[in-house]
């Protein structure tokens, strides 16, 4: 039997306040700033009012509030997660609690994800043991090619997770768009254009929109209020996120904008985006890749390699490393980790430490619309700090502290307290159930 | 057009038909088996191949090798041990010496400089289904399930590998992976038995299978079996069922395997011969169960009906019971870090492996992806710096352990591989760092000796027959 208790009343201490940004001055810090650019050895990072005013060298820092010694430790900017369905399931095969995907909903891109995000879900918690700070979460695909629209959420586990609601639409083109427009890609493309045309008629227009139904049988493509919720797609003012795989398919993608010009598109898993690189450049649309997929597990996948992101990254693409496609997203430093393995393997095409790196906390940041704020440790950013155990993209690496918002954060969940309790399995004196 | 193919395509079943008959003919009395002229009335009685003398027998022979020595690399040989600047010798497909600096080389050999690098045996991936569930994954490749009765010990997994999946040739290359075990899937109680390959590429499975390997039979535990059944209103709907049927099933072949053994005999039954095999000890049980409790019922049952537990796979619930797994003599093989996905995944923790190490049982890192095939040395790793978190300290070398002679023991096959060590199978990789850092990779796989992944030379890389003439056909991957 253990003690345990004294942080059992800490952490329901922790739940009944509401937690305060203090302002911290972190020295001695192997300090990265997250653009990608060359870490910065005795670094000091200074937050004040949920902000960080200082990152840099020791020389010059300014001080404010308490003080810690890094003592040489790695400190970066918290990692920026995207895609993800971070607080929209609790487990995901038990439908009760999954929230993900809404196929029996008359509604598709009017589907607003912070409606239904709850913070102190144990993917949040664990997420945050791991270091991501920040997160774009979404929805997917179900009764149409429209997943609905996603949101920037912080994993601080307070009332307020939303950073910023509706900050995406989401879309899926390719085999999934084809099966859900009705079992061609054909139909995938007529109906988004259809329904861009029917939000281009509203824009403007404030009262209940009157776009008439596009269904299939008793499925619903495209309500009249998804037909609205398209309005800042169409306008530019709201990013639209294409999941497409296939050469031909992204060109498609990238001919939308002929179309409609002020599409603000984000291309995320571009399996083969690797064969159209240049193409993708000129466009100047980033890309959320899938950082280590190598099979072709679809027909849209044939072309899949490991080296795709570093193919799109020397073709002057902006790549960061999708977290969607992991088995969950605390292995984005793992796959950014091996990009920078690939750097040493004839043929292949990685990226090096620090943009490898950038790739999973400024670069995802800056396509979600929070560049300078998030994965990024620059006067005037968010007060994510994250202190860790090594080097962050190294196996099994895990923060020792963190900060969001200039709060440092309680890194305990369910996961921990099994650890704790099972760190011994020793149940002399009473069962298992009454060590906590 | 349409129909002239179709005829053309019954045409060419019936020939098939005919010459499989014809080799059927073959097959009975051995050489008894006379032509039958036409006067003389044909006497001849069909019999089978018997049960039990091998069948889709392995035609797998090592490739070439040239005698090689690598020498100053930092040697893990796979039982826990670690030479730095050591010496391994492979010769004829076999690991002829394993050791220091000093280790003698002959002078003709081939010396490869192992400075800075690693060497490990072939890294092996007990819980697969590469072949059954290959790439692409479309409904018409989907052969890994027999969902179609919750007990299915007849089938068998290498009847629907296939060998052009373009999944070995990656779990080869990045993951040097040598020798891996293809399970059926778990929505059955008994899904059928397992095969051992050597992850070479062939245009057969008998190419591939290994020699010599025993036969496992994978069992599952939980939510699939109950979910899969209990959705069309059969048995089992409930881990009650689940146990039940399965009880009853033993309780069968137990007497299948006792008429046999009689002088009635037993006619023939393909279902109860594998567990009859199992009941031998001739046949292991991988059992995929995640929940503590659940694994102590497995284990209560197995003693019931007589038969041993090789390995609980997935086990995310191990570490609750890593007393009970030592003292019954059970591997857990497992992964770092999946979790929550099922509701009997979410108690899985990062700390598994180690609790388990520290109560003194067997650990194996298993994969179940066609991904994370590619990174079990990643996966080992990300274990171990759990434990150490929690100060459980776990050698580099025990950690190489569990993904290749512990994986080996579980299947069966660690008199042959998993470990370097004079007289084995020359399963190596010679890894350009530290396999146990994320910025390492396989640099060249032997398998028997032969060198059949070289990173250094694109034309050492397989390609399957559906990759050619597709795009990134022969890219690195």
């Amino acid at each position: 039997m253990k003690r345990l208790l004294p942080l059992a009343v800490s952490a329901v201490a922790l739940a009944a306040a509401p937690a305060l940004a203090q302002d911290v001055t972190i020295t001695n810090a192997r300090l990265v700033i997250g653009d990608g650019s060359e870490p910065i050895a005795g670094g000091t990072v200074v937050v004040k009012g949920g902000t960080v005013v200082y990152a840099g060298p020791a020389a010059g820092a300014p001080t404010a509030g308490s003080a810690v010694d890094a003592r040489g430790a790695w400190v970066t900017p918290g990692l920026f997660a995207t895609v993800t369905a971070l607080g929209l399931s609790d487990v995901s095969a038990v439908d009760e609690t999954n929230d993900i995907t809404a196929d029996e909903a008359p509604f598709s891109a009017a589907l607003d994800a912070s409606t239904a995000v709850n913070p102190t879900s144990q993917h949040i918690l664990v997420h945050k043991a791991a270091g991501i700070t920040r997160a774009a979460t979404t929805m997917l695909p179900a009764g149409s090619i429209f997943a609905g629209q996603g949101a920037i959420i912080d994993l601080d586990g307070d009332p307020r997770p939303i950073v910023q609601a509706r900050a995406f639409q989401m879309i899926s083109l390719g085999e999934t768009g084809s099966d859900r427009a009705g079992g061609s890609r054909a139909a995938a493309h007529t109906l988004l254009r259809a329904a861009l045309r029917e939000a281009q008629a509203l824009v403007g227009k404030t009262a209940i929109p009157e776009t008439s139904e596009i269904a299939r049988g008793d499925k619903v493509l495209l309500g009249r209020f998804d037909a609205e919720a398209l309005v800042p797609v169409v306008t530019g003012k709201q990013k639209l996120y294409v999941d497409v795989e296939r050469m031909a398919d992204i060109r498609a993608v990238l001919a939308l904008k002929q179309a409609f010009p002020k599409l603000d598109l984000v291309l995320v898993g571009a399996t083969e985006g690797w064969l159209v690189a240049a193409d993708i450049a000129a466009a100047g649309v980033p890309v959320i890749a899938n950082g280590l997929l190598d099979l072709p597990e679809t027909f849209e996948q044939l072309g899949a390699t490991q080296s795709n992101a570093g193919r799109l990254a020397r073709a002057g693409v902006k790549v960061a490393v999708n977290a969607a496609t992991m088995q969950n997203p605390r292995r984005l430093q793992q796959v950014a980790g091996n990009l920078v393995a690939l750097t040493k393997m004839p043929g292949a095409s990685g990226l090096d430490w620090n943009r490898a790196f950038a790739a999973i906390s400024s670069v995802p940041a800056e396509i979600s619309g929070l560049g300078g704020k998030a994965g990024v440790l620059k006067p005037g950013a968010f007060g994510d700090v994250v202190i860790w155990d090594g080097d962050p993209l190294e196996l099994g690496t895990v923060p020792t502290r963190v900060w969001i918002g200039g709060v440092q954060q309680d890194l305990t969940n369910h996961q921990t307290r099994l650890r704790d309790r099972y760190i011994d399995l020793d149940e002399s004196d009473r069962p298992k159930a009454y060590d906590w | 057009m349409l129909a002239e193919k179709k005829a053309r395509a019954r045409a060419g079943a019936l020939t098939t038909l005919a010459s499989a008959l014809a080799l059927a003919a073959c097959t009975t009395g051995g050489g008894e088996a006379k032509p039958a002229s036409a006067s003389a009335k044909p006497e001849k009685t069909f019999a089978a191949t018997p049960a039990g003398e091998p069948v889709f027998a392995s035609t797998y022979k090592p490739f070439p090798g040239t005698p090689t020595a690598i020498r100053g690399a930092t040697v893990y040989d796979g039982k826990g041990g670690k030479i730095e600047n050591g010496v391994v010798f492979m010769s004829g497909s076999k690991i002829v010496a394993v050791g220091g600096p000093d280790t003698p080389i002959p002078a003709e050999v081939t010396v490869l400089d192992g400075t800075g690098k690693f060497v490990t045996p072939g890294i092996i991936d007990i819980h697969s289904h590469l072949g059954d569930y290959p790439s692409p994954g479309v409904e018409a490749h989907s052969d890994g399930n027999e969902a179609t009765a919750p007990t299915t010990p007849e089938v068998w997994a290498e009847h629907s590998v296939w060998p052009q999946d373009p999944g070995f040739s990656r779990a080869l290359a990045n993951g040097g992976v040598t020798a891996l075990q293809i399970l059926p899937g778990s929505a059955n109680l008994m899904g059928g038995r397992s095969v051992t390959l050597k992850n070479v590429p062939a245009r057969t499975m008998q190419g591939m299978k290994f020699p010599g390997a025993p036969y496992s039979m994978k069992m599952a535990c939980g939510e699939n079996p109950k979910r899969v059944y209990g959705s069309r209103g059969r048995m089992p709907s409930t881990r009650m069922g689940n146990i039940a049927v399965n009880r009853a099933t033993w309780l069968a072949a137990i007497d299948y395997a006792n008429d046999q053994a009689s002088e009635k005999g037993a006619k023939r039954d393909l279902a109860k011969e594998t567990l009859v095999g199992v009941l031998k000890g001739e046949i292991l049980i991988q059992n995929h169960c995640y929940r503590a409790d659940e694994m102590a019922l497995v284990l209560d049952m197995a003693k019931e009906m007589g038969y041993k537990v090789a390995a609980f796979h997935h086990a995310v619930e191990a570490y609750k019971i890593g007393d009970l797994l030592r003292e019954n003599d059970v591997c857990s093989a497992i992964w770092a870090d999946w979790y929550g996905f099922k509701m009997e995944s979410y108690d899985g923790i990062r700390e598994n492996a180690a609790f388990l190490q520290r109560e003194g049982a067997c650990v194996v890192i298993h994969s179940d992806d066609q991904n994370d095939i590619q990174r079990l040395n990643q996966e080992a790793r990300k274990a171990q710096k759990a434990g150490l978190r929690v100060g459980i300290d776990i050698s580099d070398a025990t950690v190489i352990q569990w993904i290749t002679y512990n994986a080996a023991r579980a299947m069966g096959i660690a008199d042959q591989t998993g470990s370097l060590e004079k007289g084995k199978m020359a399963d190596v990789v010679l890894w350009n760092g530290d396999p146990l850092s994320v910025y390492s990779r396989p640099e060249k796989v032997w398998i028997d000796g032969a060198l059949m992944f070289d990173a250094m030379n694109p034309r050492l890389r397989p390609v399957s027959d559906f990759e050619l003439g597709q795009p990134g056909e022969g890219d690195v991957k």
